[in-house]
């Protein structure tokens, strides 16, 4: 296993993730930035405060990365290193076709053409059904579904001529197991399993996979809302009895992103500690 | 842009999208049968040749189009 995590192989291939301003995207992000890919990262918020940010905690995840690689005992991965020069951040707004040209435009004009997409961006709006209004829904739907759509049929489209490409689009067990309050999140990420083998079975031709990749319970921001009692009662449905980090999530990513992993395409596959067996 | 200049155009982009030679690009050649092309070839040429002629192709245009001649008289009736 040691060697599939390693960046020796990836050679100058550029990936691009949205939603990559923290949590599971910005983890993903760094991960394949320490193996070596150009990456760039969409975010909503491009301000140079927002930058420095990102670019710190890209370093903390390099700290990170280097323990990881020394708890697997993985020699290649203790070259983590870091160009800063590959790494572009740039406004992306997947709520807007247009802002996604954009940004695709000025990563594939600034680092080459993107071989690997993670269409991560995405946001909660918890309501119990009854009282959901249409916006929350919306929001909703637009950024999470329709958003992972518009970065994903941008990325195809030269992945066509290219022939070769990873898309890869970040659930959530609330697809599988729905979620009490998450009526409009846990529509959204379980279309995405729809949306990505559509694609997949429309691009195998050109060896373009197209996986989703289903994350549990992970100690982000975004499961950071929860109260203490809702956090206790998610804790005792995980077989592993803990929260995941987001470089569990990140190394499947990296994994799938690989040339490893060229035969897998329309999996839906979970990091979550147990938590959706089964489902 | 000539008939002529325009057919060259056309021929570039169906022989880097399709991977033919530019002799196999005749007006009388059908896209599945003489040049191999799949449903996403054509999804490709189409993109290409709405890049390269500057034009937009609406889907409900492409029924039955189905040589290379349909197609170019297709385009050149975009560019005028």
């Amino acid at each position: 296993m040691n060697e599939i995590h390693n960046g020796s192989n990836q050679g100058s291939r550029v990936a691009f993730v949205s939603g990559a301003s923290r949590g599971i995207g910005l983890a993903c992000a760094s991960l394949l930035a320490s193996q070596g890919y150009k990456v760039g990262l969409g975010v909503r918020d491009d301000s140079q405060a927002s930058c420095d940010r990102i670019f710190q905690e890209i370093r903390q995840y390099l700290d990170k990365i280097a323990q990881q690689a020394n708890c697997t005992d993985d020699p290649e991965s203790h070259h983590v290193k870091l160009e800063l020069t590959n790494i572009r951040i740039v406004p992306c707004d997947v709520r807007s076709t247009e802002s996604v040209d954009q940004a695709f435009e000025k990563v594939e004009s600034e680092l080459g053409q993107i071989e690997v997409v993670v269409a991560n961006a995405g946001i909660t709006r918890d309501q119990i059904s009854v009282r959901m209004k249409d916006d929350e829904w919306q929001e909703v739907l637009d950024t999470n579904l329709f958003g992972s759509f518009r970065v994903a049929r941008r990325a195809a489209t030269k992945m066509l001529r290219l022939k070769r490409g990873r898309i890869i689009f970040i659930s959530s067990v609330s697809g599988t197991l729905g979620q009490a309050g998450q009526a409009n999140y846990a529509a959204s990420k379980a279309a995405l399993t729809g949306l990505a083998r559509s694609l997949a079975r429309e691009l195998a031709s050109r060896s373009i996979t197209v996986n989703v990749i289903s994350p549990g319970a992970i100690d982000t921001d975004m499961l950071g809302a929860m109260n203490d009692s809702q956090l206790s009662q998610i804790l005792d449905r995980i077989p592993m009895q803990r929260l995941g980090n987001t470089l569990e999530v990140a190394n499947l990513v990296a994994f799938i992103a690989s040339e490893y992993a060229s035969y897998i395409t329309g999996a839906v596959i979970p990091v979550d500690g147990g938590l959706a067996m089964g489902g | 842009m000539n008939q002529e200049e325009a057919f060259e155009t056309f021929k570039s982009c169906a022989v880097e999208v399709l991977q033919v030679t530019p002799e196999q690009v005749v007006k009388d050649a059908r896209f599945a049968d003489d040049l191999d092309a799949d449903s996403l070839d054509l999804v490709e040429l189409v993109m290409a040749l709405e890049e390269n002629f500057n034009i937009t192709v609406d889907e409900s245009e492409l029924e039955g189009v189905e040589t290379v001649g349909q197609a170019f008289d297709l385009v050149i009736g975009k560019v005028g």
